[in-house]
C-alpha cells in the first residue's frame, strides 16, 4: 500500500525524511506533553521533570472563585454559542449547497468574513459597536460575538456534510407530498446529523479557546476564562496556569475524538 | 431548457407555464435567502458595520476635521515605522521556518500508508485545536531564563549563563512558528496526496533520477498547496496579537498590539481604527493577489481539518 503513493527515493533518503518529520511531529506535541506532565508538580518552581508530585495547582485553581467564575462564564458562553450558532450555520449551509442563488461569491465572503479578516480589528470593531449599545460586559455580548467568529467552522462543516449526500432523496421526499420543513427534518438532517454535531462541538471550542476578541469585550463579572489566564500571564508565569491548560488540553482532546467519531460514522 | 421550442408548439399554454415556473423559483430563492438571511445579518452587523465605522473615524482627526493625518502619522514617525518594519521581519521568518520544517512533515505523511497518516495527523490537528494561550504558556514555561531549556543547558555545563530565548524576537518567532506550523501542512498535505503517482512513474520510466523526479515532478505539483499554505500563515501572522503580546516582553511590537495600544492604552480610535484599515487593506490585498494568481481560496485551510 505505502509504494503505490510512494516517492522513488532510496531508504536512507526515507530514513532522512521520516527524521525529520518526526522531530517536526515532536516539537509540535512536545509543549502539551510538558505541560500536562508539569501541572503535577509539588514545587512552585517550574522544574521539569518534577522532582515531587501533588496536585496542588489543581486545587488552587478549583479552590479559587475568580477562576471558578471565569470558568462558568466561558462554559455557559460556549453552550449558548455552540446553541446558536449551530442552526445558522447550519440553515446557511443548507442554502449555499442548493446552489441556485445568485451572488454566492458575495454571500461566501461574508459569511467566511471572520476567518480572514484580522482578529484584532474585529475585537476593536465590536468594543466600539458594543460600547454604543451597551452590550460590553455582557453574556449577551459575548455570545453574539462568539457566534460570529463560530459561524465559519460551522458553515464549513455542516456543508461537507450535505456534499456527500444525495439532496434528490429530499426532492423525492418533497415529491412524495412532505412539505420543504418535514422533508428536512426526517430525510435530511438524521443523515447528515454527524457533520451537524462536529459543527456544534467546534463551535464551541472556538467560544472557549476564544481569547482577542473576549479581551475586549468581557470584563467584570463576564471576565472570561481566557481573558483571566492572559492577564495573569502578563504579570507572572503562575503553575495555576498549567493546570487550567491541563484541563483545556483535555477538553480539546475530547471534543475532537467525538468529533471525529461523530465524522466517521458517516 | 427549451422555452422556445414550447412556445412554438403551444404558445399560449406554455407561456403560462414558463410564469409559473419563474414563480416558484422566485419563491425558492426567497426562501433559501430566508434560511441565509440570519447568519448573514449578524455577520453584517458585528463585523461590516464596526469596521465601515472605524474607517470613517478614521478620516478625521483629533480635531474632527476632515484629514489624512491618521494615516500621514505612519510614514513620518519613526515608532511607527518600526512596527511595521518588526511586523513584516517576524512574517517573514515565521513562514520560512513553517516551510523549512513544513515541508517535510507534510511530505512523510503524503508518503505514509493511510492508518500511520491518520495518527501522524493527530500531532499537527491537536495542537490546532489547542488553545493558543496554553501553547503561548508551554512556549514561556520552555523558553525564559529559568525555563526547561536554559536549566537543562546549564544543569549539561553547555552554558554558564542563560539564553535569552523568550521576551524578545526569538521567543516570538518560536512560539508563533508553533501556532501557524499546522495552518501550512495541512493545505501542504491535501495537495500532496492528489499528486497522480504514474506521473512520478512516467518520470522515472524516461530515465529521470530520483532526485530529479522529486525536483521536476513532486515539488512543482506540490506548489499550489503550498502557496496556499504560505499565503494564509503570513497573513495570519500580520495580524497576530497573543503570541507577540504575552512573549515579546514589550520589546517586539507587531501591529496587532500597535492597534491595541492606539485604542484601548491611548483611546485615539482615528490613529487605532487607521491602523486596522490598512492592516485589512494589506491582508486583503495578498488573498485576492493570491486568488487571482491560483484561483484557489485560502480558507480551504479550515474545511480540511
Amino acid at each position: 500500500m505505502s509504494m503505490e503513493n510512494s516517492l522513488p527515493i532510496s531508504h536512507r533518503q526515507r530514513l532522512w525524511l521520516y527524521a525529520l518529520g518526526g522531530l517536526v511531529m515532536l516539537f509540535l506535541i512536545a509543549p502539551s506533553v510538558i505541560i500536562v506532565i508539569m501541572s503535577f508538580s509539588g514545587s512552585t518552581l517550574l522544574e521539569f521533570p518534577p522532582q515531587e508530585w501533588s496536585l496542588r495547582w489543581y486545587e488552587s485553581y478549583f479552590g479559587s472563585v475568580e477562576w471558578r467564575d471565569a470558568t462558568i462564564v466561558s462554559v455557559k458562553v460556549a453552550v449558548m454559542t455552540a446553541i446558536v450558532a449551530t442552526p445558522l450555520g447550519t440553515a446557511a449551509a443548507y442554502a449555499i449547497n442548493v446552489g441556485t442563488l445568485r451572488l454566492t461569491g458575495a454571500i461566501n465572503a461574508l459569511l467566511t468574513a471572520s476567518l480572514i479578516i484580522p482578529v484584532i480589528l474585529i475585537g476593536i470593531g465590536t468594543f466600539f459597536l458594543y460600547a454604543r449599545i451597551g452590550l460590553n460586559n455582557t453574556l449577551t455580548g459575548l455570545v453574539i460575538a462568539h457566534t460570529v467568529q463560530a459561524l465559519p467552522l460551522v458553515v464549513l462543516t455542516v456543508l461537507s456534510g450535505l456534499r456527500s449526500y444525495d439532496m434528490n432523496q429530499e426532492k423525492v421526499a418533497r415529491n412524495l407530498g412532505a412539505g420543504r420543513f418535514s422533508a428536512f427534518f426526517q430525510v435530511t438532517m438524521p443523515q447528515i446529523s454527524f457533520s451537524i454535531v462536529s459543527g456544534a462541538l467546534f463551535a464551541f471550542i472556538t467560544s472557549f479557546d476564544e481569547v482577542v476578541v473576549s479581551l475586549f469585550i468581557s470584563g467584570g463579572e463576564t471576565t472570561t476564562l481566557t481573558r483571566r489566564m492572559f492577564n495573569a500571564l502578563r504579570d507572572q508565569i503562575d503553575p495555576t496556569i498549567a493546570a487550567i491548560s491541563t484541563c483545556l488540553i483535555v477538553l480539546s482532546i475530547v471534543l475532537l475524538s467525538a468529533a471525529q467519531l461523530f465524522g466517521r460514522e458517516r | 431548457m427549451s422555452i422556445a421550442g414550447l412556445r412554438d408548439n403551444d404558445g399560449r399554454k406554455s407561456a403560462l407555464n414558463v410564469h409559473a415556473l419563474r414563480a416558484d423559483a422566485q419563491r425558492e430563492s426567497l426562501g433559501l435567502l430566508a434560511l441565509l438571511s440570519p447568519g448573514l445579518v449578524l455577520v453584517f452587523a458585528v463585523i461590516i458595520v464596526p469596521i465601515g465605522w472605524l474607517f470613517w473615524l478614521s478620516l478625521f482627526d483629533e480635531a474632527g476635521q476632515l484629514s489624512a493625518a491618521n494615516y500621514a502619522r505612519f510614514f513620518e514617525q519613526a515608532s511607527y515605522i518600526k512596527t511595521f518594519v518588526t511586523t513584516f521581519k517576524v512574517a517573514f521568518v515565521v513562514t520560512g521556518a513553517c516551510v523549512l520544517f513544513g515541508y517535510p512533515l507534510a511530505c512523510m505523511l503524503s508518503q505514509l500508508p493511510r492508518r500511520a497518516a491518520s495518527i501522524c495527523l493527530i500531532f499537527v490537528i491537536l495542537p490546532f485545536w489547542t488553545s493558543v494561550l496554553v501553547r503561548t504558556y508551554a512556549w514561556l514555561v520552555i523558553l525564559q531564563r529559568k525555563g526547561l531549556i536554559n536549566s537543562w543547558l546549564i544543569d549539561l555545563g553547555v552554558i554558564s549563563q542563560p539564553l535569552p530565548l523568550a521576551n524578545n524576537f526569538a521567543g516570538v518567532v518560536i512560539g508563533m512558528t508553533h501556532i501557524m506550523l499546522p495552518f501550512l501542512v495541512l493545505p501542504l498535505y491535501a495537495s500532496m496526496k492528489t499528486i497522480d503517482v504514474d506521473c512520478l512513474r512516467a518520470g522515472m520510466n524516461l530515465g529521470a533520477s530520483p532526485a530529479a523526479t522529486f525536483r521536476q515532478i513532486f515539488f512543482p505539483l506540490s506548489l499550489p498547496g503550498l502557496a496556499s499554505g504560505v499565503v494564509i500563515v503570513f497573513v495570519l501572522c500580520l495580524g497576530f496579537f497573543v503570541t507577540p503580546a504575552l512573549m515579546g516582553g514589550g520589546k517586539v511590537i507587531m501591529w496587532a498590539m500597535r492597534m491595541e495600544q492606539t485604542t484601548s492604552l491611548y483611546s485615539n480610535w482615528g490613529a487605532g481604527a487607521a491602523l486596522g484599515v490598512v492592516l485589512l487593506g494589506v491582508t486583503l490585498a495578498l488573498l485576492g493577489l493570491f486568488q487571482r494568481l491560483l484561483g484557489a481560496r485560502a480558507t480551504g485551510v479550515w474545511s480540511q481539518r
